[in-house]
C-alpha cells in the first residue's frame, strides 16, 4: 500500500490542433530503452537537481523499507509475542509495547521520508521540464523556415503538450515507482527466502507464469489498439474534413449522405475501441486474480510444510531442514508474497510508459537537435547621421538615417547608407538540390523603384522575395543589398531593414493596437494611429467595439479577410521599412478600397524599393517594372507599356488570353 | 448536464447495467477471501488440520475463478459501454451538427467542433469506464469489507471506523486544495498551445519582423506560470501519499496492540490470530479504497469540462427549421426584400444590413458590388435562409423562405460559396454532390458550361482524378469552376455566386456569364464581383454601401446616378480600356 497507491491525477490532455490522424502520432514499435535518452534527460538537471535526486532516492529507500516491515512486522507480532504470552498465559504487554514503538518510530521515519521524496520530485520534475519546454520553444525560434515547411504544425503541437506529458508522468511517477518497487522486491525476496526457500520457490513460479500472461494479453490489446488507432485516426480525419465544409454540407443538403458515412465510421470505430479496452480491462482483475491463486497455492503448501514440521518430519539439520517452518511464519510468508507480487505486477505495467515517455523524449530531442539557421553574417544596420563632412558616421539616437556598418579585416570600418537597392546576379534556388525552381534571376531594383512580379501559381514570385530576406539560401550567384552580399549582413538586421506583408495573413492574440506594434515595438499610439490610416484600416477598427483596444483571437476570426490584410499592412507600415515587399497583399480587398490603400503606400513608399506580388494586374500596372514570371525564369520585362507593345505573354494576361493558374 | 448525457447511452444500458452488476460480484468474492484465508490460518494452518486446509483451499480457488471470470465480465461490459457511449455521443452531436444554422457553426467554429467531437469525446469515454466500473467497486468494496471486519470483531473495528473519517476529510481537503489550481492551470496550458500555434502559423511574420524574442518572453512568461502552477497543485498532492500512510501505519499499530490484548487476555475466545490477520487486511483495503475514491473524485472533475462542452453542441438548437406545414415547390426565381434587415447577433441596435428593399424578376442576372465589409456575402446568404433576416421579409417565388421546406429551398437556390471547399474524392463524385443522380452527360454539360470541361479532362485521370482535401492539388481557378459546376448540376432556379470566379481570367470568366446567359436563361443569376466587367452587362447592378443599398439600376443607371459606382468603375477602367 501506501506509496505506491499515489498517483498524480491524469491531466485533461490538453488541447491541440488535432491532426490528420488523430491520436498520438507516435511509433512506439521497436523503441528500446536508449541509454543516451535517459541521460539527455537528467542533463536538464543542475547540480542542486542532481543532490536532490540522490536525497529522493535515500528516501525513497527509507520509505519502502518501513513499507515493507508494516507486512513483516506481523510475524514478528504472532509468533514473538501473541503466541508466546498465549502460552504463557502471561499478561505483560510491555515487550510488546517496545516492539510497536519501535515500529512506530519506523513507520514515523518511513512518513517524512515519503512525503519528503514526493516534496522533492515535483521540484526536480517541474524544473526539468520547464527548462526543456523552454528550450524546445527557444530552438524553434532559431530554426529555419524550411524546418516549419516541412513539418506538420499539429506533429511540432503534440510535443509540447502530449509528448512534455508522457515525460512529466515518467519523472514524477514512474521513476519513483520503479525505485520503490525495486526496492520492496529485494527486500521482500530476502525476507522471503530467508524464511522459506521452498515457498520462495512457489512464488518464483507463479510470478513467472502472471508476466507470462500479462505479456500475451499485453500484446493482444497492442494489435487491437493499433486498429483502434487507425480507426479514430480515420474517424477524426473525416469529422475535420467535414466541419471545414460543414457551410457546403448545408448548401448542398448533404446532411443525410454525410450522416450515414459518419455513422458508418463511428460503428468501425466503436468495435476496435471495445475490443481494445476489453483486453486492458481483463489486466487487472487476471492479476488480482492471480494474486489470490498464489496465495492458496501458498497457504496450501505452508500448510502441510507446517503440520510436517510440527510433526517433526523434518530434521533439525541437513537439506530437509529448509522445509521446517512455522504455522506463523506461514502467515508472515504469505503477506510478504502479495508485498512481492504487487511492485512486481506494478513495474511490468510501468515498462510500457516508460517505452512511451523515451519516444516522447526523443521526439522532443528531435527538435532540439535540429540545426538552427546558420547565420555568419556580420555586417549590421546601425543609426547613422551624417559628419560634418557629409561622411556617415554611426550614432546612438534613431536619427531615421541607417547605414550598414561593415567592419573589414584590417580592423577597419565602413558605413554604408541604407538605400534599398537590391540586385541579383544569375540567382538559382531549389527547396532540395535535385529540384531547382528558380533558374538565372537577374534583376535590378534601384531605391525608390516598384519591382512586381507576375506569374502563375508555383512560378517562383514568392521564392525570389523569400530569398531578399534569407528565409532559404540561394544554390548559386549572387544578391547584394546596398551593394553588399546579403549572406554578409546579419539575418536579424537584413530582416529589419525589409517590410514584409504575406499573402496569409497572421494576426496574433491581443489586442488591434498590439498587432500593429507587432512591426515597430517603439511606436507611439500615434504613430500607430498614422500607421492604420495610412493602410486605410484606421475607419473599421474605429468603428470596432472597443476601437484601437479590441481583442483579436483566433488570427483575428472576428474580421474579415479583407480587414486582416489591412491591419497586416499597417503592420508594416510602422515598421517604416526602406525596403518594402508586398506579397499579394491586398488580394482580398476591394479595387476600391485598394485603390486607397496604394494611395497611402505610395506616399509612404516615397524612395523606398518595393517588390509586388499580385494576381491583379490593376495593383502592378504602375510599377517601374514587371517581371513575367514562368517555371523559375523570367521571361519578360519591362514597364506595363512596354510589355503590352510587345505583345507576349504579359499582353496575352492583361487581355485576358491566357489565364493565371 | 448528466441527465442530457446519459440519453446517449441507450443500447448500450444493458452493458452499463451488467458491469457494475458483475463489478459488485467481483467486489464480494475479493471481499470473501481475505475471511476465508483468515479461517485457513486459524484452523488450518495453527491447527495442523490439513483436510480442512484443502477444504478451505480448494473453495478459495473456485471463488478466484468466479471472482475472475466476473472480474472479466464486468471489464468486457465496462468496454463495451463506455466505447458504445463514446460511439453515441459522437454520433449525437455530429447528427446534431449537421442541422445547425450557419449561425451556430460561426458560433462554435470548426476547429471548436472538431475538439469536442474527438479529444472531449475520449475523455468522456474513459470518465463513463471508470464510473461504471470503479466507482461502483470502490464504494462496494468498502461497504462490504466494512461489514466483514464489523462482523469478525466490532471493538477492533472502531479503530478504523475512527481512522476513515480522518482520512476522508484530508484527502478532500487536499482535493478541495488542488482541483482550482489545476483548472487555473489547464486554463494556462490552453494559453501556451495558443502562443505556440500561432507562432508556428506566423512563423514567416515572427522572422520578417526580427521577433524571435518577443516570442520567446511570451513563451516563457506562459510556461513560467505552468511551472508555478503545477508545482503548487502538486505540493498539495504530495501530501496524499504520507497521509495515506499515517492512516493505514496508525491503524495497523493500533489493532496490532489492541488485537494483541485481546487475543491473550481472552485466550483466543474473542479475537483469534488468524481473524486479527483478516481485519487487518480488511483495514488495508478500505483505507486503500478510499484512496481511489478521492482520485475518481479528481478526475469526474476534470471531465466535467468535457461533458460540458458536449453538452453545448447536444443542446444547440437551430433556430432554421422548416415549419410544420411547408411549402414544397418554388414557384420561380424571382426575389423579393422588403424592408429586410440583418445582424449576425440577432441584435436589432447592430445591423449590418439595414433597410433592403428590393425585387429581383425571375430570370434576371443581378451584379452586386460593394466595398469590402459591405455586407454583400451576408445578402446572398438570407436568400437560401443560411441565415434568417432579423427584421423584414425576404420572399423567394412570392413565398416567404420560411414558409419553404429548407430542403427544397436550398436545392432550389444555389449557391457558390466565395469561401468554397472541395473535398477528398474524385472530381466525378465532388460534382456529384449537385445531384447525385447525375450521369456522365449531365456532368460534362454542367463542367463545359463553367469552363471547367477542357481542363478537367487535360487531368491524369480525367474525372476520376482524385481531388486532395481542401482541393489542393488544383489551382484556385479550377477549384472555383469545380464548384460552379457542382452548383449548376442542382439545376437551380436561383443561381448565388458569391465572388466565385475572383481566381478566374477576365475572358474565361466572359464565357462563364455568356455561356449562363444562353444556357439557363430561366435561372435568376446573383453575381458578387469585385471586377465590374464581371457585372457590367447584368440586368440590374445592386451597389451596398456599409450594409445599405446606394443604387440599383443597370450600368449606365448607375453609372449616371451612382458616385461610389463611377468611383469604382473609374478606377479598373484607369488605362485599361484595352481590358477585354
Amino acid at each position: 500500500m501506501s506509496d505506491n497507491m499515489k498517483k498524480i491525477p491524469p491531466k485533461m490532455p490538453p488541447k491541440m490542433p488535432p491532426n490528420r490522424h488523430g491520436g498520438v502520432p507516435m511509433k512506439i514499435e521497436g523503441m528500446k530503452l536508449d541509454p543516451k535518452v535517459i541521460k539527455r534527460i537528467f542533463s536538464y538537471m543542475s547540480k542542486k537537481h542532481i543532490v536532490l535526486l540522490l536525497c529522493v532516492v535515500a528516501c525513497i529507500f527509507l520509505s519502502s523499507l518501513a513499507n515493507v516491515y508494516s507486512s513483516l512486522f506481523l510475524e514478528d507480532l504472532i509468533d514473538g509475542y501473541i503466541k508466546p504470552m498465549l502460552l504463557n498465559g502471561s499478561d505483560d504487554f510491555s515487550g510488546l509495547l517496545s516492539m510497536l514503538l519501535r515500529m512506530a518510530g519506523l513507520f514515523a521515519l518511513g512518513i517524512v521520508a515519503t512525503f519528503t521524496y514526493n516534496r522533492i520530485m515535483v521540484v526536480v520534475a517541474q524544473g526539468v521540464l520547464k527548462k526543456v519546454r523552454d528550450e524546445m520553444f527557444t530552438h524553434m525560434q532559431s530554426l529555419p523556415i524550411k524546418y516549419f515547411d516541412t513539418n506538420s504544425h499539429g506533429d511540432i503541437m503534440s510535443r509540447y503538450t502530449n509528448d512534455i506529458d508522457t515525460l512529466r508522468q515518467m519523472i514524477s511517477q514512474t521513476v519513483p515507482q520503479v525505485i520503490s518497487s525495486a526496492v520492496t522486491i529485494v527486500v521482500t525476496f530476502t525476507a522471503m527466502v530467508t524464511s522459506s526457500i521452498p515457498l520462495t520457490s512457489v512464488v518464483i513460479i507463479c510470478v513467472a507464469f502472471m508476466l507470462f500472461f500479462t505479456g500475451k494479453i499485453a500484446s493482444q490489446s497492442g494489435k487491437f489498439f493499433m486498429k483502434q488507432q487507425d480507426a479514430l485516426g480515420d474517424v477524426n480525419g473525416y469529422i475535420e474534413e467535414m466541419m471545414t465544409g460543414q457551410k457546403v454540407i448545408k448548401v448542398f443538403c448533404r446532411e443525410d449522405k454525410t450522416k450515414e458515412i459518419f455513422d458508418e465510421k463511428n460503428e468501425e470505430l466503436y468495435r476496435n475501441a471495445f475490443s481494445a479496452n476489453k483486453f486492458v480491462n481483463m489486466l487487472g482483475p487476471i492479476n488480482n486474480n492471480l494474486g489470490h491463486l498464489q496465495y492458496v497455492i501458498l497457504a496450501i503448501a505452508g500448510c502441510f510444510l507446517a503440520i510436517l514440521t510440527a510433526a517433526g518430519k523434518f530434521p533439525e539439520s541437513g537439506f530437509m531442514s529448509i522445509f521446517t517452518i512455522s504455522a506463523g511464519t506461514v502467515v508472515a510468508f504469505l503477506q510478504l508474497s502479495r508485498s512481492f507480487t504487487m511492485p512486481v505486477n506494478q513495474i511490468s505495467q510501468q515498462m510500457n510508459s516508460v517505452v512511451m515517455a523515451m519516444a516522447g523524449a526523443k521526439r522532443i530531442f528531435d527538435v532540439i537537435d535540429e540545426e538552427s539557421e546558420a547565420d555568419e553574417g556580420y555586417v549590421s544596420l546601425v543609426n547613422a547621421k551624417y559628419g560634418d563632412n557629409g561622411e556617415i558616421t554611426e550614432t546612438a539616437e534613431h536619427t531615421g538615417l541607417w547605414a550598414w556598418k561593415h567592419p573589414h579585416e584590417d580592423g577597419t570600418t565602413t558605413y554604408t547608407k541604407l538605400e534599398g537597392e537590391v540586385r541579383f546576379f544569375d540567382v538559382d534556388f531549389g527547396y532540395n538540390e535535385e529540384k531547382i525552381v528558380l533558374h538565372n534571376i537577374s534583376l535590378y531594383a534601384e531605391p525608390g523603384q516598384k519591382v512586381a512580379f507576375v506569374g502563375s501559381t508555383g512560378a517562383g514570385k514568392t521564392t525570389i522575395t523569400n530569398l531578399i530576406n534569407r528565409f532559404y539560401d540561394i544554390a548559386d550567384g549572387k544578391i547584394r543589398y546596398d551593394g553588399i552580399n546579403i549572406n554578409k549582413i546579419k539575418k536579424s538586421d537584413l530582416r529589419r531593414s525589409l517590410g514584409i506583408v504575406l499573402q496569409d495573413t497572421n494576426l496574433f492574440t491581443g489586442t488591434v493596437k498590439e498587432n500593429i506594434r507587432y512591426g515597430n515595438l517603439d511606436a507611439t499610439d500615434e504613430q500607430i494611429i498614422e500607421a492604420a490610416k495610412l493602410a486605410n484600416a484606421h475607419s473599421f477598427i474605429s468603428r470596432l467595439p472597443q476601437g484601437y483596444d479590441t481583442l483579436l483571437t483566433n488570427n483575428g476570426a472576428n474580421l474579415s479577410q479583407g480587414q486582416r490584410q489591412l491591419i497586416s499592412i499597417a503592420r508594416a507600415a510602422v515598421a517604416d521599412p526602406p525596403v518594402m515587399i508586398l506579397d499579394e497583399a491586398t488580394s482580398s480587398i476591394d479595387t476600391r478600397t485598394e485603390a486607397l490603400v496604394q494611395k497611402g503606400m505610395d506616399a509612404l513608399m516615397k524612395g523606398r524599393t518595393v517588390f509586388v506580388i499580385a494576381h491583379r494586374l490593376s495593383t502592378v500596372m504602375n510599377s517601374d517594372v514587371i517581371m513575367v514570371l514562368e517555371k523559375g525564369v523570367i521571361i519578360e520585362r519591362g514597364t506595363h507599356e512596354d510589355l503590352i507593345a510587345k505583345k507576349g505573354k504579359y499582353y496575352q494576361l492583361y487581355t485576358g488570353a491566357f489565364e493565371l493558374e | 448536464m448528466i441527465k442530457r448525457l446519459s440519453a446517449c447511452i441507450r443500447e448500450y444500458k444493458l452493458p452499463s447495467l451488467l458491469s457494475p452488476v458483475f463489478v459488485s460480484l467481483e467486489v464480494v468474492m475479493e471481499v470473501f477471501i481475505p475471511l476465508l484465508m483468515g479461517k485457513l490460518i486459524d484452523n488450518g494452518i495453527e491447527k495442523g488440520d490439513s483436510s480442512y486446509v484443502l477444504k478451505v483451499g480448494a473453495l478459495l480457488v473456485v471463488i478466484c475463478l468466479l471472482s475472475l471470470f466476473f472480474g472479466v465480465a464486468a471489464g468486457t461490459y465496462a468496454s463495451k459501454a463506455s466505447a458504445g457511449f463514446a460511439k453515441n455521443l459522437r454520433r449525437d452531436m455530429f447528427h446534431n451538427i449537421q442541422t445547425f444554422s450557419f449561425a451556430s457553426i460561426d458560433k462554435f467554429s470548426s476547429s471548436g467542433l472538431v475538439t469536442r467531437l474527438t479529444t472531449d469525446v475520449t475523455s468522456l469515454q474513459n470518465a463513463y469506464q471508470m464510473i461504471i466500473r470503479i466507482a461502483v467497486r470502490s464504494p462496494a468494496m468498502l461497504i462490504f469489507s466494512l461489514s466483514m471486519a464489523l462482523s469478525i470483531n466490532a471493538k477492533l473495528s472502531l479503530i478504523f471506523v475512527c481512522i476513515i473519517p480522518l482520512l476522508g476529510a484530508g484527502l478532500a481537503f487536499i482535493v478541495s486544495k488542488a482541483h482550482p489550481v489545476f483548472k487555473r492551470m489547464f486554463k494556462v496550458y490552453d494559453k501556451l498551445n495558443t502562443v505556440v500555434n500561432e507562432n508556428l502559423h506566423g512563423i514567416r511574420v515572427v522572422k520578417a519582423f526580427v521577433r524571435e524574442n518577443e516570442e520567446e518572453k511570451k513563451f516563457r512568461g506562459v510556461s513560467q506560470t505552468i511551472y508555478k502552477l503545477s508545482k503548487k497543485a502538486e505540493f498539495y498532492l504530495s501530501y496524499n501519499a504520507p497521509l495515506m500512510q499515517i492512516s493505514s501505519y496508525t491503524a495497523m499499530l493500533l489493532i496490532a496492540w489492541v488485537g494483541a490484548k485481546l487475543i491473550v487476555s481472552s485466550g483466543e475466545t474473542e479475537l483469534t490470530t488468524g481473524e486479527l490477520t483478516s481485519v487487518i487486511s480488511y483495514t488495508m483495503q478500505i483505507l486503500s479504497t478510499l484512496m481511489m475514491l478521492s482520485m475518481i473524485f479528481v478526475m469526474l472533475t476534470m471531465s466535467r469540462a468535457a461533458g460540458e462542452r458536449i453538452c453545448e453542441v447536444l443542446d444547440e438548437k437551430s433556430d432554421l427549421i422548416s415549419p410544420e406545414s411547408p411549402v414544397t415547390q418554388v414557384r420561380d426565381g424571382s426575389i423579393d426584400f422588403e424592408n429586410v434587415g440583418f445582424s449576425y447577433s440577432g441584435d436589432k441596435e447592430k445591423l449590418c444590413l439595414k433597410n433592403v428593399n428590393i425585387h429581383i424578376e425571375s430570370g434576371e442576372t443581378v451584379g452586386i458590388i460593394g466595398s469590402t465589409g459591405s455586407s454583400k456575402t451576408s445578402l446572398i446568404q438570407l436568400i437560401s435562409r443560411l441565415y434568417d433576416v432579423t427584421e423584414g421579409t425576404l420572399k423567394v417565388g412570392g413565398v416567404n423562405v420560411k414558409e419553404y421546406d429548407l430542403d427544397v429551398l436550398r436545392r432550389s437556390v444555389a449557391t457558390v460559396l466565395q469561401k468554397n471547399v472541395l473535398f477528398s474524392g474524385t472530381v466525378k463524385e465532388n460534382l456529384r454532390w449537385g445531384n447525385e443522380n447525375a450521369t456522365d452527360e449531365e456532368l460534362t454539360e454542367a463542367c463545359t458550361l463553367a469552363q471547367a470541361d477542357s481542363f478537367i479532362r487535360e487531368l491524369p485521370e480525367g474525372y476520376d482524378t482524385f481531388i486532395e482535401q481542401g482541393g489542393t492539388n488544383v489551382s484556385g481557378g479550377q477549384k472555383q469552376r469545380i464548384c460552379i459546376a457542382r452548383s449548376l448540376l442542382q439545376r437551380p432556379k436561383i443561381l448565388i455566386l458569391d465572388d466565385s470566379t475572383s481566381a478566374v481570367d477576365t475572358k474565361t470568366d466572359a464565357l462563364i456569364r455568356k455561356g449562363f446567359k444562353e444556357y439557363i436563361p430561366e435561372t435568376t443569376k446573383i453575381i458578387i464581383a469585385q471586377r465590374i466587367s464581371s457585372i457590367e452587362a447584368a440586368d440590374k447592378i445592386i451597389v451596398l454601401d456599409g450594409g445599405e443599398v446606394s443604387g440599383f439600376g443597370t450600368h449606365s443607371e448607375l453609372i449616371a446616378s451612382n458616385e461610389i459606382y463611377r468611383d469604382v468603375y473609374y478606377s479598373q477602367q484607369k488605362g485599361g480600356k484595352e481590358n477585354e
